[in-house]
């Protein structure tokens, strides 16, 4: 019953068949993470046109959670302005970091509540917070000036 | 008066701390499992446990964990300084658990060094030779410059590894290494080009007596016997070899080697270095400060002979004497038992786990004669289509601890194109019904994301 409390049909969706994947031009921000642990990297390419953000391309490698994650990112953010897609990342890292306390907003994080149940495992968070912090150091440096006022991404 | 610590005389199942290795038996597994505590609890919903990650760190039997209470309970006292009673009884557990600890592989006693862990070990080296540049023209065989290399391999741990690079950053050396083969050779070292890489320029030749990722047993007499041709320096990482089979560091003929307590029965908080007495006389210090001393005036200070002269500040106690007892623990069932029980055990995983269809063993495998030859219990291996981390969740909902990742030997995963592996590795304490609970968790595994059909072990995605 535990495992299928962490890897809900959501997640193995996304991660069979993810969203967005693949680096693409044009891109105005571009962070490559790692999570030194488990060896699991990302590279992630934001293109942000005004204060919208018109594209999220990524590759890497991981387990299914940080591959899910990352495709779920893409769905929340794509689209939006950079403000509120800060706005959902502090609401994603809330939820991973609150073990399982943290009840999450299905209108805010979508398919991202189907990750509550990672967060009760402490060593499976920073997986699926790897493209999170991918996409945080990318706004950053394409210069959107929001994305240093994001919760820390431990 | 001595305070050593022998609590296995007394053990219900009769084990002592006999210099005599019992008589070739096969282990009685359920007999010593009942000297492990946290064997017969329970995890995630129930699960019986189901030990398999030994290599990272073993566990520890109540004989070990009884000597570090009675040794705290009726002797602790700073050991090498004080003329009470408590701090000559302390003093002689301590300088006790080093005796055992040097008949334990074979060197003298004054040859056996405590650190904080393995790592400390090397890094001792490390910093020592560094030290040797401003200790004047007596230090020069400890020396390194440019033109001067180091030699590691690709499979060492990062301990064996950062250590030698940052000396090489320090002193303008340069490092190379032997990589790791392919095909026939697959999980072996490539040693075909060691006479190009272990020439008169070598300084130091680190490396793994067994992987601790692949499992292999490398050939350590055949790269000794190269670096002593061209007077270089051999130090061995012997942290997944000492606790698993009968080691001899003097037959072997290294100058250095390290090994960890923790993965040995033993406390975490303990390493030991092994170095010639030779090299330890000659080499100057790595950390220095009280205890490592000889004379000290406020001008300059001289040091202790070895191995005080690597020891400064109090030292853990209570932890070498539970490592002496962790070490009359391993005499009394026997270094070769040991070895032996872990080779089925291993046999019977590397078999087991090569005969799902997507899995493979990254390390040895079977062997022509059905046998698995010259590696030990660390069984390395990915599933197709399923992520090391994701197989290592699935295991552990069964109560099966393994490690997943690169085990702290990133570079070997790259080198062989993966970019974690999951690995199940064994100690005297696991059971054939372990292996059968890893393979049939690897088989659940490739049910739950789908690459194979229910209850068939040969479908694929």
């Amino acid at each position: 019953m535990q495992l299928e409390s962490m890897y809900q049909d959501i997640i193995l969706d996304h991660y069979k068949n993810p969203h967005g994947r693949g680096l693409r031009e044009p891109f105005d921000g571009e962070s490559f993470q790692v999570n030194p642990t488990c060896g699991d990297e990302i590279t992630l390419r934001v293109h942000v046109d005004g204060d919208t953000i018109t594209d999220v391309s990524y590759d890497g490698q991981g387990c299914s959670i940080s591959q899910a994650s990352a495709s779920v990112l893409n769905d929340l953010v794509v689209g939006n302005t950079v403000k509120q897609a800060m706005t959902t990342m502090n609401a994603f890292v809330e939820l991973m970091q609150g073990r399982g306390t943290v009840e999450p907003d299905e209108d805010v994080l979508d398919d991202g509540i189907a990750f509550a149940g990672v967060a009760k495992y402490p060593a499976r968070v920073k997986c699926a917070l790897l493209g999170w912090m991918a996409l945080k150091a990318a706004l950053a440096s394409a210069g959107a000036a929001e994305a240093a006022q994001g919760v820390e991404v431990q | 008066m001595t305070t050593s610590m022998t609590p296995g005389e007394t053990d219900s199942v009769g084990r002592g701390s006999t210099a005599t290795t019992p008589a070739n038996v096969p282990l009685d597994v359920a007999a010593l499992r009942a000297d492990f505590a946290i064997l017969t609890r329970t995890v995630r919903d129930e699960k019986p446990l189901v030990y398999l990650d030994s290599g990272a760190t073993s566990q520890r039997p109540r004989q070990v964990l009884d000597a570090e209470r009675k040794f705290l309970e009726t002797a602790n006292a700073a050991v090498h300084r004080g003329a009470h009673q408590l701090a000559e009884e302390a003093t002689d557990a301590y300088e006790d658990a080093r005796a055992k600890i040097a008949a334990f592989v074979g060197v003298d006693v004054g040859e056996v060094v405590f650190t904080k862990n393995a790592t400390e070990g090397v890094n001792l080296v490390a910093y020592a030779m560094s030290n040797a540049a401003t200790a004047g023209p007596e230090m020069e065989r400890f020396t390194l410059g440019e033109g001067d290399e180091i030699v590691i391999t690709e499979m060492e741990h990062h301990a064996n590894l950062v250590p030698w690079q940052q000396l090489c950053q320090r002193t303008g050396a340069t490092l190379r290494w032997f990589g790791v083969g392919q095909g026939d050779t697959a999980g072996r070292l490539d040693l075909s080009n060691i006479d190009e890489l272990i020439t008169e320029r070598t300084k130091v030749v680190a490396f793994t007596h067994q992987s601790n990722v692949l499992g292999t047993i490398n050939p350590v007499r055949q790269i000794v016997a190269k670096a002593r041709e061209v007077g270089a320096l051999t130090v061995l990482d012997a942290c997944q070899s000492v606790p698993h089979g009968p080691v001899n560091f003097h037959e072997l003929d290294v100058d250095f080697a390290v090994f960890s307590g923790h993965k040995m029965l033993g406390p975490s908080g303990i390493g030991i270095l092994y170095g010639r007495r030779e090299l330890l006389e000659a080499m100057p210090p790595f950390l220095t400060g009280g205890s490592m001393i000889e004379l000290v005036k406020m001008e300059a200070s001289t040091f202790a002979p070895p191995p005080q002269r690597f020891e400064a500040g109090v030292p853990m106690t209570s932890q070498a004497v539970g490592l002496g007892a962790a070490i009359d623990y391993l005499n009394s069932i026997g270094m070769d038992n040991i070895a032996k029980h872990e080779h089925e055990l291993t046999r019977a995983a590397v078999a087991g786990l090569s005969a799902i269809e997507g899995v493979r063993i990254i390390g040895p495998g079977i062997e022509a004669d059905g046998d698995v030859h010259d590696r030990g219990g660390a069984v390395s291996f990915v599933v197709d289509g399923v992520h090391p981390h994701d197989v290592g969740q699935v295991l552990d909902s069964l109560g099966i601890a393994v490690r997943v990742g690169h085990h702290c030997a990133w570079p070997l995963h790259r080198a062989l194109g993966i970019p974690a592996t999951v690995r199940a590795s064994f100690y005297l304490y696991n059971q054939p019904s372990d292996v059968d609970a890893l393979v049939a968790g690897v088989r659940e595994a490739r049910r739950f994301f789908g690459v194979a059909e229910d209850g068939q072990a040969g479908g694929q995605a």
